[in-house]
């Protein structure tokens, strides 16, 4: 699906259009009329408002100001204080909320990649019998509402009643011990990896993925493998996963954009409020709670404007890493 | 070279079956949670709160005696009057008088040998659970959130956006696939670019503009965009219309068939699987959206979907989780339902938005 944002693009242009035949002239007009849903759309709720919140980000307007206010310019007066905002930067014990995002990316990242990807090889196992039932039943939690799944997940993880904890206490752990999990702040039993086993159980999307590239993998190259003597970690690394590299593109690139707006989970768990301690308050939810529970429109944008720019940055950076590890079947190299 | 073959059958066969075992222990841990929401959503409040209870719905033991309810402890057989003092058995007996130094019992299993008494205190003994799932917790939870309601506006909001879903991508996808001028992949990447744009982007001045326009309270936020088109199920679409071939296209506007003819008559024939992925992920996708139904409809009572009311239920219900079980298990069957019939259309749809180029 990304590949084509690789690839330089012409530009639509009237020149263009005076340039063709008759014939292609038509082409054109057809085209574009069946386009028109989409690009009336693409202006009117993609283009039109990413402006809006730019010009938004130098004023200073709250959501119950009048559209037709004047203006009340402040200059960058927004992003100066979005660079201070120690509820944005603060690394201490109340963590600002981009270092709570990118302190919870880098333990969910990694484990959203690798947990099914790890299960999609399973079920890749040429000894595995019955792969098409497997198959569902570990796709199936992902098409569970997420706010009943929470719920669901909450009597889960209850200190007291949840089976986690029973299992746990059933292996031997002191009462006094078991972990608190949503009201947590431990790396291994609080709130970060309550959120982690949640986001996990609907893995199934990226499984799917994962699997539907390990069965495109022509077994000629396994094949050829064998001869040539090379044990299983020698030929997931040589041949699996050059050759699935382009799906783990796809849900590392998708994996990113959704980890820096991470925030209804925490939203319906702890209402919002970044308990414990500030631990859940990420920046989306800020910038959520700036918006809507503060209604200030010129902060919210310029902190969206923000969250825009750095997502942008993340997703070059990882594009232009491709060309060394994102290997395209039938491509010339 | 015989016994060789046989070999590697039997370590073919171990391997099988200990890669099909390891699955089905991964499997049984990962849906394990559903498990529990069943078995919670059955149990009384009591039996939650008490700590060290089975995990399965029951109530403790009871025989009826005389015209009582009894209750049935766990006593040592050899306490009791009239036993063998080596016996090691545990019976399950029916207190008829509670004392400290010594409880007169009755045997459920054997009425007719009449009251005896152990020198036990009933204070000590543990009780027996019997399977008693509470089925009226669901009738419970069913009127106490409304649920009829919500089903009709979750309802109402799938089949409105659906429309607008399959309408809008369907042609848009067909003016992506069927015709070629310049600039047209120009305009399919800001299609899929779209992607990364974060949701508060757009989102500020959008729902800034729809209050103004009164539109904050009602459904038209959340259905009206899905007119508009979206960049994944345009992809999923186009993906599958550029598979069909060419010919039957020309060949019907040799005859005279103008685009609009084509769509309906050729296209749209042929890519029966396609749009039922899209429709299922659609439906899907309306019946567990909470962001949008959350900022447009919080104002609005009557027209909350399931995803909105269920945290305010949780709010006023959570002393009793069998409730929030309940509701939570009926919010998610008709989603799981729509996979066990569908369950390949999903399969496809994902499989081209995620490997196809």
């Amino acid at each position: 699906m990304f590949e084509y944002l690789n690839k330089r693009q012409k530009l639509p242009s009237i020149t263009s259009y005076r340039s063709l035949s008759p014939i292609a002239r038509r082409e054109m007009r057809n085209g574009l009329i069946f386009l028109t849903p989409w690009i009336v759309g693409f202006l009117a709720f993609t283009l039109l408002p990413t402006l809006a919140t730019l010009l938004f980000s130098f004023l200073d307007r709250k959501v119950t100001d009048s559209i037709l206010a004047t203006p009340h310019f402040v200059g960058i007066a927004n992003f100066k204080q979005l660079v201070t905002d120690p509820q944005i930067w603060s690394t201490g014990a109340t963590p600002g909320s981009l270092w709570v995002t990118v302190r919870f990316a880098l333990i969910a990242l990694p484990i959203g990649i690798f947990f099914p990807l790890g299960i999609a090889l399973l079920m890749n196992n040429p000894n595995l019998k019955g792969q098409n039932f497997f198959r569902s039943l570990f796709y199936m939690p992902y098409i569970v509402p997420f706010v009943a799944a929470i719920y669901l997940w909450l009597g889960m993880l209850n200190p007291a009643s949840g089976w986690i904890n029973r299992v746990l206490a059933w292996l031997g752990v002191a009462n006094a011990n078991l972990p608190l999990w949503t009201n947590g702040t431990s790396l291994l039993t609080g709130v970060y990896p309550a959120y982690v086993i949640i986001g996990i159980w609907g893995l199934g999307n990226a499984m799917l993925i994962f699997l539907s590239g390990l069965q495109g993998v022509p077994t000629e190259l396994y094949d050829a493998a064998k001869v040539d003597g090379a044990n299983s970690w020698q030929t997931f690394w040589n041949i699996t996963f050059p050759m699935i590299s382009p799906v783990v593109f796809y849900n590392l690139v998708l994996g990113l954009v959704g980890i820096f707006q991470y925030f209804q989970l925490p939203l319906v768990i702890n209402q919002g409020n970044g308990l414990p301690g500030g631990w859940t308050m990420f920046y989306n939810l800020y910038l959520y709670r700036t918006f809507f529970t503060y209604q200030n429109m010129g902060y919210g944008s310029s902190m969206a404007w923000f969250l825009f720019l750095v997502i942008l940055l993340v997703t070059i950076v990882l594009f232009s890493t491709a060309k060394y590890w994102v290997y395209y079947a039938g491509e010339s190299r | 070279m015989n016994k060789l073959m046989k070999n590697k059958k039997l370590f073919k066969g171990v391997n099988v079956l200990f890669v099909t075992v390891l699955t089905t222990a991964i499997l049984a841990i990962y849906l394990a949670p559903f498990l529990f929401m069943v078995f919670t959503s059955l149990k009384t409040p009591t039996q939650i709160a008490q700590l060290g209870s089975p995990i399965w719905p029951a109530k403790p033991a009871a025989y009826s005696y005389k015209g009582a309810d009894l209750e049935v402890y766990k006593v040592p057989a050899a306490t009791c009057a009239g036993s063998n003092p080596n016996d090691k058995s545990i019976k399950n007996l029916a207190a008829v008088k509670k004392g400290r130094q010594e409880t007169t019992f009755v045997d459920p299993a054997n009425a007719a040998a009449g009251e005896f008494t152990c020198k036990v205190s009933w204070r000590a003994l543990d009780r027996p659970w019997s399977w008693a799932p509470q089925w009226a917790n669901y009738s419970e939870a069913w009127k106490a959130i409304d649920f009829p309601n919500l089903m009709g506006n979750t309802t109402y909001y799938a089949i409105m956006s659906e429309i607008g879903v399959l309408l809008s991508c369907t042609l848009v996808a067909f003016g992506f696939s069927r015709f070629r001028f310049p600039g047209r992949d120009f305009l399919f990447t800001i299609l899929i670019a779209t992607i990364f744009l974060p949701a508060f982007v757009t989102l500020i001045p959008t729902y800034y503009v729809f209050q103004k326009l009164g539109w904050v309270g009602t459904w038209l936020p959340l259905i009206v965009p899905t007119f508009f088109a979206n960049a994944y199920d345009v992809f999923l679409l186009r993906q599958f219309f550029m598979t069909l071939p060419r010919e039957l296209d020309e060949a019907a506007m040799i005859d005279g068939a103008g685009p609009l003819r084509v769509l309906w008559s050729i296209i749209i024939p042929q890519s029966y699987p396609v749009l039922m992925a899209v429709t299922v992920f659609h439906i899907v996708f309306a019946w567990n959206d909470y962001f949008g139904p959350l900022i447009y409809l919080s104002t609005n009572r009557q027209a909350w979907p399931i995803s909105v009311a269920l945290p305010t239920f949780n709010g006023l219900y959570n002393t009793e989780p069998q409730l929030i079980q309940a509701a939570s298990l009926m919010a998610m069957l008709l989603p799981l339902i729509l996979f066990v019939i569908a369950q390949r259309f999903f399969v496809q749809g994902i499989v081209i938005t995620g490997v196809d180029k």
